[in-house]
């Protein structure tokens, strides 16, 4: 196995605010090797964004940001920003979640592409253009020539996810972190995106990282899966695990509420409830308010990030031994009534 | 572009027809221009006052008289005005060229100034300097132009006499008598308008930095400004090549709808400093019941508002690729 | 970054939750204190309003009042001096303020009702209605302020209220133009929506929902309207085109004073420190209501 290209360790992000510090991330370790695809899932506010943004250097000035994220051994918490000028669209590129809002109106498509090139290739500016139109036909825009000198509202939204995708594989990068690339689009070309970004990936070589709160999207798309809750990582194991053996009631209880196609119909089981605020975390473990099976020292003790059954399959959960071979409806469902009774 | 040029002058007219109308009875309405005429002693005859009348179009009912006006005004007539010697349509040309020179030059002043000031502000966003900064656009905001601007006379008043010379001059613009040749006259001409410039500009520098500060916040928390940074650029180059040339969209119309006003703004400034434009041209004409006079002068200002609202928006369609008007 | 703003937003479920629900009210005041500049200056500013009312009431020279002492720099007995014919400066000063915020104060009010009524009913009608109330607003704003102040004041008495009158009847359409704005994206809420529904009237609807809930921006932009009034009148006023003699204000006290700069600066320069305070002061509150108010507009203090 090739060594890890990128490796964040024990990452924590805080943020002063008004009302306190929040503790947005808590803790957050994985690896990633060449060519993996690591899904991270979890709701908004789990802290998931603010995990990539951290790896990207490109958290506001006022965030704390504490721990470890390494590219190919080289630290990047605290790198001087020159350093990390080189890494942030170089060797670690980034698709963002709203493709109407993440391109410049006032400039075309093309030299916003090209710039990219430039930044971190010494070519001509022709040159830089006529790879932005490769680049661009790579990503199946139909007359890339022409397209290129068109401005961004120009383009439907799917094809401008498609101009930034091509702007993330400029440079050939090592690691493609892709922040939520489908939630703000059209179901209909949501498939489309992300066979682009598969494209780009297997171009390229390189490894994903693919955040989202679809685990549709995961499924289909990755190697392993992190699902976070709270600013905290809660499970991460090969994607099968996830799937088939979740040991953590929260993993469970996404699974649980995902529809199915395959035909067998059952009743959704929601999570009820809402995630907690990330202003003074209580101790105990943070999905206890919403756990079906919440016990005494789920509200004193938060349990660590631990290895069950399968190697390389860890989950967060006091309980977790009792989880395998559950289902979510076992779980969930006769106590669902009662907590929805409990909540309203 | 040439089209909608057009229609939006067409859609003007009317406005500037209702304007002028309203303020025509205003005037009309507000007092007797032969009051000066008919007040003097020995009192004048009759007869010479009904000339007069008759030369001032009194003679015709108050719809009547705005008719005649419109219509002249189409041949470049600007109606008879109260005073005798002088002639409407040539003093309010001459009386423009003056007002136009002092606002041009502090509008490029006042924008430089602004639009730096705001940059670093909103880059520095709660650092020492933004703090100052905002302090400084505060009390300029907050300035009475008329007392700032007899306080930068003072001020070069004693410069003047501190240096036992006119380094700046403090009244009117331009000398009475020049000696020597062109440099000599624009020279003459640049000293004249230091002072009067700097008073325009400082107070249009207050609220035109705190627009560009809150337009570059916006665009610097934009997601395209984090993604160009995400690209591997420079913060410089982020900031410049991409939060600037978008965050200075707005401000390009500002300024323009501003200019405009600023023609009326500037009737304090030349009032202080004395000099003959058109504010000096507006608050004699209403001293004399003119009613002819400040018609003229509100048709330049109202044109001139419509013109710039015009070339603040075929800009705004210049610079940003967005908008296109057909 | 708006990931965990929105979390903090969330409502938990928790009990033991320590974020409290605040009301809208509570938060608002919560963060105008938080803007300390905006905090120093009300308290100066209701501290200048208690001394031009309480104190020109108590103080020992009326405004009119001649004293022996003519022209005499500031001195224990006339803290800002006094001017050729005796009057007191300090009185006449503090009249001015009375005047000057008095004027101030009634043209916020009278814009500021007529432009949100004006601008709420535009808004919540639309269409035809909306068009024709717009033009007209339009049009005020094309009539230069100076021009018709001049001519109004020119053909009256030129006492306060009837400048505190004329300029209020030209600047009203401002606060309609933003009251319109704020009304039309209000009015497609779920809760106008639910309140037509239930058989609401239109009167009901603006006076119940929209107006209440367009508040903020009505404050906000009704405070800087009263900065502005005060540099408008005391324009006005030093021009000769507002406030007359006998009656004072600042901007009076300035045009009379100008003459006499370099000899009794006092004269000049007490007068118009008063205009810069109360308009800075004013200015700073509402920039601190803008700031409680809108807090979108504002990224966390380091």
């Amino acid at each position: 196995m090739s060594d890890p290209v990128l490796e964040v360790e024990d990452l924590t992000v805080s943020f002063p605010t008004e009302d306190g510090v929040v503790r947005a991330v808590r803790g957050v370790s994985y690896q990633l090797r060449r060519g993996e695809v690591l899904g991270i899932v979890g709701e908004s506010g789990s802290g998931k964004s603010v995990t990539s943004m951290a790896v990207m250097g490109l958290l506001p000035a006022s965030a704390r940001v504490g721990g470890s994220v390494r590219y190919r051994g080289q630290e990047l918490i605290g790198a001087p920003d020159k350093e990390l000028q080189r890494i942030r669209g170089g060797r670690i590129a980034m698709v963002f979640q709203d493709p109407m809002t993440s391109l410049n109106p006032v400039y075309p498509v093309g030299d916003q592409i090209a710039e990219a090139v430039r930044a971190h290739n010494d070519v001509s500016v022709a040159a830089a253009r006529e790879r932005a139109v490769d680049l661009l036909a790579a990503m199946q825009i139909p007359r890339p020539r022409e397209r290129a000198r068109d401005f961004p509202h120009e383009f439907s939204g799917g094809m401008r996810q498609r101009v930034v995708i091509a702007t993330a594989m400029a440079n050939d990068p090592d690691v493609i972190i892709a922040d939520e690339p489908t939630t703000a689009l059209d179901v209909t070309v949501q498939a489309q995106v992300l066979q682009a970004l598969e494209t780009a990936r297997a171009a390229t070589d390189a490894a994903m990282v693919l955040i989202t709160h679809d685990l549709g999207v995961v499924a289909g798309s990755a190697d392993r899966v992190l699902v976070m809750y709270a600013g905290r990582p809660v499970e991460l194991g090969g994607v099968d695990d996830i799937y088939y053996t979740p040991r953590m009631p929260y993993t469970l209880g996404l699974i649980g509420s995902l529809p199915r196609l395959d035909g067998r119909s059952e009743r959704l089981v929601p999570i009820t409830g809402a995630p907690p605020s990330l202003l003074d975390l209580p101790p105990g473990c943070p999905f206890a308010p919403r756990c079906p099976m919440r016990a005494e020292i789920c509200d004193t003790d938060e349990p660590d990030l631990l290895a069950v059954g399968a190697t390389d399959h860890l989950a967060a959960c006091h309980f977790s031994a009792d989880l395998d071979g559950r289902r979510p409806e076992d779980v969930f469902a006769q106590t669902s009534l009662d907590s929805a009774g409990g909540a309203r | 572009m040439l089209t909608y040029t057009i229609r939006r002058l067409l859609v003007s007219i009317p406005v500037i027809i209702a304007s002028t109308f309203i303020v025509f009875l205003l005037v009309t309405l507000s007092g007797d221009p032969l009051a000066n005429l008919k007040g003097r002693n020995p009192p004048p005859s009759p007869q010479v006052v009904a000339v007069e009348a008759e030369r001032l179009h009194l003679d015709q009912p108050i719809l009547q008289r705005y008719w005649t006006w419109i219509t002249g005004v189409v041949h470049a007539d600007f109606g008879p005005s109260v005073r005798t010697n002088v002639d409407i349509g040539h003093e309010i040309v001459t009386r423009f060229g003056v007002t136009l020179r002092l606002i041009a030059v502090a509008v490029v002043l006042a924008l430089l100034l602004a639009v730096f000031v705001g940059v670093v502000s909103a880059v520095k966003q709660y650092s020492g300097i933004d703090y100052g900064f905002t302090f400084a656009a505060f009390l300029f905001l907050s300035m009475p132009s008329f007392w700032f601007a007899v306080l930068l006379k003072q001020g070069g008043i004693s410069l003047n006499n501190l240096v036992g010379g006119q380094v700046v001059s403090t009244i009117g613009e331009r000398s009475v008598i020049v000696e020597g040749g062109t440099w000599a006259h624009l020279t003459d001409a640049a000293g004249h308008l230091v002072l009067p410039t700097i008073s325009l500009a400082l107070i249009s520098f207050g609220a035109w930095s705190r627009f560009q500060r809150a337009s570059m916040l916006d665009v610097l928390n934009s997601d395209y400004v984090l993604f160009a940074r995400a690209k591997g650029l420079s913060r410089r180059r982020v900031v410049v090549k991409h939060a600037l040339r978008t965050a200075l969209i707005p401000m390009v119309t500002i300024t323009a709808l501003d200019f405009a006003a600023l023609i009326s703004g500037a009737v304090i400034t030349e009032t202080v400093f004395q000099w003959r434009g058109l504010g000096d041209f507006l608050v004699s004409s209403v001293n004399e019941r003119d009613a002819y006079a400040v018609l003229a002068w509100l048709l330049v200002v109202a044109v001139a508002v419509i013109v710039f609202n015009l070339i603040a928006d075929l800009l705004y369609a210049l610079l940003d690729p967005r908008i296109r008007y057909e | 970054m708006s990931e965990h703003l929105s979390t903090v937003a969330a409502p938990t479920t928790r009990p033991v939750s320590t974020v409290k629900q605040r009301s809208q009210r509570e938060l608002v005041l919560r963060r105008f204190l938080r803007h300390k500049a905006a905090v120093i200056s009300l308290v100066l500013f209701i501290a200048i309003v208690l001394l031009a009312f309480v104190g020109g009431a108590v103080w020992r020279y009326g405004y009119a009042d001649i004293t022996p002492a003519a022209s005499v720099p500031p001195s224990a007995e006339h803290p800002f001096g006094t001017d050729n014919l005796g009057h007191d400066t300090f009185a006449q000063v503090l009249r001015g303020t009375q005047r000057s915020i008095e004027i101030a104060l009634l043209i916020a009010l009278l814009a500021g009702l007529f432009g949100t009524l004006w601008g709420a009913f535009s808004g919540y009608y639309r269409g035809l209605t909306d068009s024709i109330m717009m033009r007209i607003a339009d049009l005020v704003l094309t009539l230069p302020l100076l021009a018709v102040a001049a001519v109004l004041t020119r053909a009256t008495s030129g006492s306060w209220w009837f400048v505190a009158l004329v300029i209020a009847a030209l600047q009203w359409a401002y606060v309609s133009r933003v009251v319109r704005g704020v009304v039309l994206s209000l009015r497609e809420k779920e809760y106008v929506e639910a309140s037509r529904a239930l058989g609401a009237t239109d009167r009901w609807i603006i006076f119940r929902h929209l107006i209440p809930n367009a508040l903020g921006p009505i404050i906000v932009n009704v405070t800087i309207l009263v900065a502005a009034a005060i540099l408008v009148e005391t324009a006005l006023s030093f021009l000769g085109l507002g406030v007359q003699p006998p009656d004072t204000s600042l901007g009076l006290l300035v045009s009379e004073a100008d003459t006499a700069v370099s000899t009794r600066p006092w004269l000049f320069y007490f007068p118009g420190a008063f205009i810069v305070l109360i308009a800075l002061t004013i200015n700073f509150i509402g920039d601190g209501l803008r700031d409680a108010f809108d807090p979108t507009q504002r990224k966390v203090r380091p």
